[in-house]
């Protein structure tokens, strides 16, 4: 008993700690500064999109499949649309529903996960199941069900890509919670009679803080690059501009066989971008928070700088 | 033993979860697709055809206890169905017209990302620090980022179109006869190329990260070092003693991959026109035919499930561990 009690102040330190020398690992790590340098130049573009771009970008503006030029610097679609104006807008909702997403599974993750750990047993057994039968079932012609069943509109998209989405969260952070539920502190709380929410949210999701950003960047970059696919297939909401409806209309108006490869270049080219930068930030944070990662990389550089 | 029933039992259950939801689907959904889809079709319908369509879709008077129960007694014995866009092709008829373009594109793309990527994965491995090992996972993780259908329309746009070099659409030449002659299978070989080629640049990276990583673990172990010690041939070392060991995840990860493919081979498939499961369902979608689209559902999630099933019981040979339990 005395070591459980004298173990509590030091973990209820520790994740303060961590925290500061997480986001200093975080700014002085070129890969997440990379990765969230890309992000803030799209997340601007997308704030400032109504005031570059006051018109509706699905505006015609100008003659059909034009090259790039000084007047459409990323030319025109086959129905005379500006292609940038098209891109900067697409942005807007390609982020948010990528971010909604992103944070909707995640959330449904942690509950779940957290859920599971902390219970055990049958709860555990039954959560479980669910989960390894969400990940089982194929994600894409599932999406395509769900989506052909509701009715369209980014609503639906959102909810659709949650549904499909939340498990692989929920069976990352199921593992790591599990771990922690073992740990003293968490058994200390138990017996001091603390409700089970708070035991959950306020001293075992603490810990596994760097997991949780993890997920929701995975997440994040499922949403994004599923949206693209679900609206490149018109199972999206085909009136609104974002990236993949204007891969969509690329393809459907034949932008492959006439040549006009600028019109489907920039809106795949942001997909691969903000997913590129998103997984670099995943990777800082891996690399931040796991010291094995950290010891692999200092070890390396005294073994060569002993060899020099 | 134990380990294959448990196994079999959780792909049961996993397959009524798919059949549940895609009853109650129909059933549960604001709006209403059937009304859509009868709007559709109704001139072509014999009247006992829609009434099937109809207790098909929920659209039925019954309690929802006995529809179901008739829905499940319909989908085992696989009565699915008439199809609306081939109307009247029964449904079991037109998936199995099309499965096995999927199988040749998805399977084709799995086993070359998958023996490829390991290969790599194990060079990657071994020469830690060399040039596959410090150049390729980048650079993969990168292609990796692109949208499956995007590399898919790149590769139709730079390899079909402008360079010309294989064909853009189908599975095979229009008016080629299917038969086993030599002219027949190279034009579907030639029309195999760019599908597959983008579902194994996309997937590739997973599969050398996955055995990359587990290979280091085993590359510390001590046989390994034993064997070295006894003076075996470094590639005899590589691929008996340190591969061999740590293939056991890339095992796990070929079913869970076919999921994925099955999924990729979606997108590819609607790119590309090839006449598969997955360009069938997106028509399917379009035409609002909603038994074809439940049909496809339900035989994409049977062949990931069943194939899941068949890795496990591969597993149970190869790892003893497992047995022993």
């Amino acid at each position: 008993m005395t070591s459980v009690i004298l173990q509590q102040p030091t973990e209820t330190k520790a994740p303060r700690k961590t925290n500061r020398g997480f986001i200093h690992g975080l700014i002085t790590n070129k890969k997440a500064m990379t990765g969230m340098a890309i992000m803030l130049v799209f997340i601007v573009l997308a704030l400032a999109a109504p005031v570059l771009f006051p018109d509706d970008p699905s505006r015609i503006t100008g003659m059909a499949s034009l090259e790039p030029d000084s007047e459409h610097w990323l030319g025109t679609t086959a129905k005379g649309q500006d292609v940038l104006a098209l891109t900067i807008h697409g942005a807007r909702s390609s982020l948010l529903v990528g971010l909604t997403v992103g944070f909707a599974s995640t959330f449904i993750g942690i509950l779940v996960g957290l859920t599971s750990a902390y219970f055990g047993k049958f709860i555990d057994e039954a959560l479980s199941l669910l989960t390894n039968v969400f990940l089982l079932l194929p994600g894409l012609p599932l999406l395509v069900i769900l989506a052909a069943f509701l009715p369209p509109g980014l609503g639906t998209v959102i909810l659709v890509l949650t549904v499909t989405g939340w498990a692989g969260s929920a069976r990352v952070l199921r593992a790591q919670a599990l771990s922690i539920r073992s740990k003293d502190f968490v058994a200390a709380s138990v017996v001091s009679g603390e409700r089970a929410g708070r035991i959950m949210f306020r001293e075992i999701l603490p810990n596994m803080a760097s997991i949780v950003m993890g997920t929701l960047l995975a997440c994040v970059i499922y949403g994004i690059g599923a949206q693209a696919g679900l609206e490149f297939l018109g199972l999206g909401d085909v009136s609104t501009v974002s990236w993949g409806n204007n891969l969509f209309w690329a393809g459907n108006e034949g932008a492959l066989l006439t040549g006009s490869w600028w019109v489907f270049i920039p809106s795949g080219l942001c997909i691969a971008l903000v997913a590129f930068a998103l997984a670099l930030i995943n990777y800082a944070v891996d690399e931040v928070t796991n010291p094995r990662l950290r010891k692999i990389h200092k070890a390396a550089t005294t073994e060569r700088s002993a060899a020099q | 033993m134990r380990f294959i029933l448990r196994r079999l039992g959780f792909y049961l259950l996993a397959f009524w979860a798919s059949i549940t939801l895609n009853f109650l689907l129909p059933r549960f959904m604001p709006g209403d697709p059937v009304s859509r889809m009868f709007a559709r079709s109704q001139d072509r319908m014999q009247p006992e055809q829609l009434e099937a369509l109809r207790k098909l879709l929920g659209v039925d008077d019954r309690p929802i206890w006995e529809q179901y129960a008739g829905y499940l007694q319909n989908i085992l014995t696989g009565q699915m169905g008439v199809s609306i866009t081939r109307f009247p092709t029964p449904v079991t008829e037109v998936i199995s017209s099309q499965i096995g373009w999927t199988l040749l594109l998805g399977g084709t793309a799995l086993v070359i990302a998958a023996v490829v990527g390991n290969l790599l994965g194990i060079l990657a491995a071994w020469r830690r620090g060399g040039a596959i090992d410090s150049a390729l996972p980048p650079v993969l993780v990168f292609i990796g980022s692109f949208p499956y259908f995007w590399l898919a329309m790149g590769a139709l746009y730079l390899f079909g179109v402008v360079l010309g070099w294989f064909p853009i659409r189908h599975a095979f030449t229009d008016g080629l006869e299917p038969a086993f002659t030599t002219e027949f299978i190279g034009d579907v070989a030639a029309h195999l190329v760019l599908p597959a080629l983008t579902i194994v640049l996309v997937s590739i990276g997973g599969w050398m990260l996955g055995m990359r990583n587990t290979m280091i673990a085993t590359n510390s172990e001590d046989y390994i070092t034993m064997a070295e010690a006894k003076g075996l041939r470094p590639g005899r070392i590589m691929l008996r003693y340190a591969a061999r060991n740590a293939m056991l995840p890339s095992v796990t990860s070929f079913g869970m991959g076919l999921g994925f493919v099955v999924g990729g081979a979606l997108l590819t498939e609607v790119v590309f026109a090839y006449p598969g499961v997955g360009y069938q369902l997106l028509n399917a979608v379009q035409g609002l035919d909603y038994p074809l689209m439940q049909g496809l559902f339900l035989t994409i999630t049977a062949a990931v499930l069943l194939a899941n099933f068949l890795v496990d019981i591969l597993y149970v040979r190869l790892d003893p561990r497992v047995r022993s339990n």
